[in-house]
């Protein structure tokens, strides 16, 4: 059956604020603004109290748009591993660092420009063997950054606790003198707490928006979804992305209204898993072309930008529903203390990414619920060579998933490093996939 | 109707004829040359001949293998996962795992009852799991092809050969003949370790009985053995038509 398209009106929206994004952290200076750069997965609220011309840099998103544009990144790996650095750590790692090496900076639209722009400090998170290194040698590469580094790892949402809480809100709470005397700024509390508003805001929303597309049609494909999750995992402390994503999600719901698609022919519905080969992204439009087949999205953008619920209370199920926002909640946070709380809490519990890695019982019961719940057809996973920890328990997980009567076709790859990449036997592993399905080419 | 399945793979290219009866009337397997629609044209007029048959006889061409865009004239394509299951399932009703290995590339195939694809796992981008490792290291032992199987069945002992990579091998099977290891025994580590790259591959989409092996190394019988200790369960080889010319029968009948 023939589904109405159209184009999303806010498209151009998402593009501009992530093209203005990485402008304004090269124009900082010029500004008399801070630069901080750390994990897409740091706690972004946090140095947003230090005023409102903080500019960030988050690195996995900036190792993925480095991996889009080969060229670029080609030369960024290749120079980093004539500094000794291995080929099978983190790409998106091996992306920023050889981005600093060669002192170019990579905008949004490809252009690059010199040198790469150091940040006043590092404010990450410690949660894989990768992200534990990333920002100290980062730091050490730029010459001797200030860097502060919190570690997460205090197990999944559903067992956690005061004690564990408590043990995050500390780093926290220590890491706020630390930017003051860096920076030498007064620490404002107040856009704190507008900050872990918005976040909580961004996160709930993007989930809301991720549960719209369990309509038939789909309202949206994922390879046009990487532009738009992006924005949590950028400044998802600054209010303007809540407001986009409010923008967003009342377009989506009208289009859901309205029977409006992604796609003219959806005849296949699938599901994916890791984080894409962002070299090749043109493998969901060859799906989405010559089958009919369309990306639903992913425990990667549903889970690294949304809140969720995630496990239940015994740990048996995953429930895919959105998290409660500081409002919907019924909690009103007037200081530093909840606020950091709130943030902290917030993250640890509901961040999906966060909870299947410390278990592949976790990823086995979120990725099997998000099948049903989305009305997938099947799976189509990415043996990822370019991330340990997103790659943990995939092929545990996929057996699962086949014990369960599930249809999961794998495919090797690399989210950043386009050497490690086969289109051509991946485009093998596609059409082997669907006509062992029964599913014919569209055209 | 009579139906040809023409698989073009990397090191030869078959085809194969059969009637709507699924009767085979006739077949060939050329090596591939440089040029793949010269030769794809080549073992075409060959299996015309054996089936005494022209060209204008066959109702529809039914291409598979990884040079399946040089058969311009096939009516339709199939990837050789289809192609390996439905052949296998075809000359083995009862088979439910069916292992491939071709020169280049190896996969393994779940098939059910009816023959339909349950699950396929493709090796990664490595020889070391296919044809070609073989041919590489017949060079170093200087043993003819046909006699490389059969000697490895008179090994003595199991010689562990740890190098995954076919390149890294070569350089192990230098090391092992200059330890004066005897050639069986080498030939042994060699099958042993294919077998152990092919079964993980075949490990991915769970071994079950009965499983059949397919595929050009089929017909090497130190690599059957070895395929049969590795997984612990009996393989079978087709005994009524040649292993290697499996996909390129089950591209036909894929289309009956």
């Amino acid at each position: 059956m023939e589904v109405k398209v159209r184009p999303l009106d806010c498209w151009n929206d998402f593009k501009k604020y992530r093209e203005r994004y990485y402008k304004n952290y090269l124009e900082a200076k010029d500004k008399g603004g801070i630069r901080w750069a750390g994990s897409a997965w740091a706690f972004d609220p946090v140095p947003h109290g230090l005023g409102e011309d903080v500019y960030s840099l988050t690195g996995e998103p900036y190792g993925a748009t480095c991996a889009f544009f080969h060229d670029f990144s080609r030369e960024c790996l290749e120079n980093i591993e004539r500094q000794g650095v291995a080929r099978d750590l983190c790409g998106y790692m091996r992306n920023y660092w050889g981005s600093i090496v060669l002192d170019k900076y990579l905008l949004a639209d490809g252009s690059t420009v010199s040198p790469f722009p150091k940040p006043d400090f590092n404010f990450t998170i410690h949660i894989c063997c990768s992200h534990a290194k990333w920002y100290h040698f980062a730091a050490e590469l730029e010459g001797g950054i200030p860097t502060y580094a919190v570690d997460i790892s205090v197990g999944p949402g559903y067992m956690l606790d005061d004690k564990k809480i408590e043990y995050v809100v500390r780093q926290l709470r220590d890491a706020i003198p630390w930017m003051e005397k860096i920076t030498g700024r007064e620490y404002d509390d107040e856009l704190l707490i507008k900050a872990v508003y918005a976040e909580a805001d961004a996160m709930s929303t993007w989930a809301k928006i991720c549960k719209l597309n369990q309509a038939q049609p789909a309202p949206l494909e994922e390879k046009s979804m990487f532009s738009l999750y992006v924005l949590n995992l950028i400044n998802r402390g600054d209010p303007e992305v809540a407001k986009l994503y409010h923008k967003l999600y009342d377009e989506v719901e009208s289009r859901v209204k309205r029977g409006i698609g992604a796609l003219t022919y959806e005849q296949f519905r699938f599901l994916t898993d890791n984080p894409p080969p962002w070299a090749f992204l043109k493998v969901y439009r060859y799906l989405e072309k010559e089958y009919g087949a369309i990306s639903l999205g992913a425990i990667y953008t549903f889970g690294l930008a949304g809140g969720w619920i995630g496990m239940d209370e015994k740990g048996e199920k995953w429930i895919w529903e959105p998290a409660p926002t500081p409002e919907e909640a019924g909690v009103e946070i007037t200081n530093r203390e909840e606020a950091l709380r709130w943030t902290a809490e917030y993250n640890l519990r509901y961040r999906a990414s966060w909870q299947h890695e410390y278990s592949h019982w976790i990823r086995k019961q979120e990725t099997y619920q998000m099948v049903k719940d989305w009305k997938a057809d099947a799976m189509i996973m990415h043996l990822n060579r370019g991330c340990e920890l997103w790659n943990m328990s995939t092929l545990e997980v996929r057996d699962y998933l086949v014990k369960n009567g599930i249809s999961v076709a794998t495919y090797e790859g690399n989210m950043a490093d386009p050497r490690d990449f086969d289109e051509a036997r991946t485009f093998n592993v596609i059409d082997s996939f669907m006509q062992s399905l029964g599913i014919e080419k569209i055209s | 109707m009579i139906v040809a399945g023409i698989d073009v793979g990397s090191k030869f290219t078959k085809v194969v004829i059969v009637n709507d009866a699924k009767e085979i009337l006739g077949y060939s397997n050329i090596r591939t040359g440089m040029d793949h629609h010269k030769t794809v044209e080549e073992a075409l007029n060959e299996a015309l001949k054996n089936a005494n048959l022209k060209r204008e006889d066959i109702n529809k061409f039914v291409a598979t293998g990884f040079g399946k865009i040089s058969v311009p004239f096939a009516d339709s394509e199939i990837t050789q996962v289809v192609a390996a299951g439905k052949g296998a399932h075809f000359v083995w009703p009862t088979v439910r795992t069916v292992i491939e290995v071709g020169a280049e590339e190896s996969r393994a195939v779940k098939v059910g009852d009816d023959g339909n694809i349950k699950d396929f796992a493709l090796a990664d981008k490595c020889a070391a799991g296919a044809g070609s490792f073989v041919d590489a290291m017949v060079r170093y032992l200087e043993v003819p092809l046909e006699e490389f199987g059969k000697i490895s069945l008179e090994a003595k002992e199991s010689v562990p050969m740890n190098a995954q990579c076919v390149i890294f091998a070569e350089s192990e099977v230098v090391s092992l003949l200059h330890a004066n290891y005897p050639k069986p025994e080498i030939s042994r580590a060699i099958h042993d370790a294919i077998a152990d790259r092919v079964a993980s591959i075949a490990r991915r989409v769970g071994i079950e009985d009965d499983v059949v092996l397919i595929g050009g190394l089929a017909n090497d019988i130190g690599f059957v053995d070895s395929m049969k200790r590795e997984l612990g369960t009996e393989v079978y080889v087709p005994d009524k038509i040649a292993p290697e010319l499996v996909p390129a029968l089950g591209a036909a009948i894929a289309e009956l």
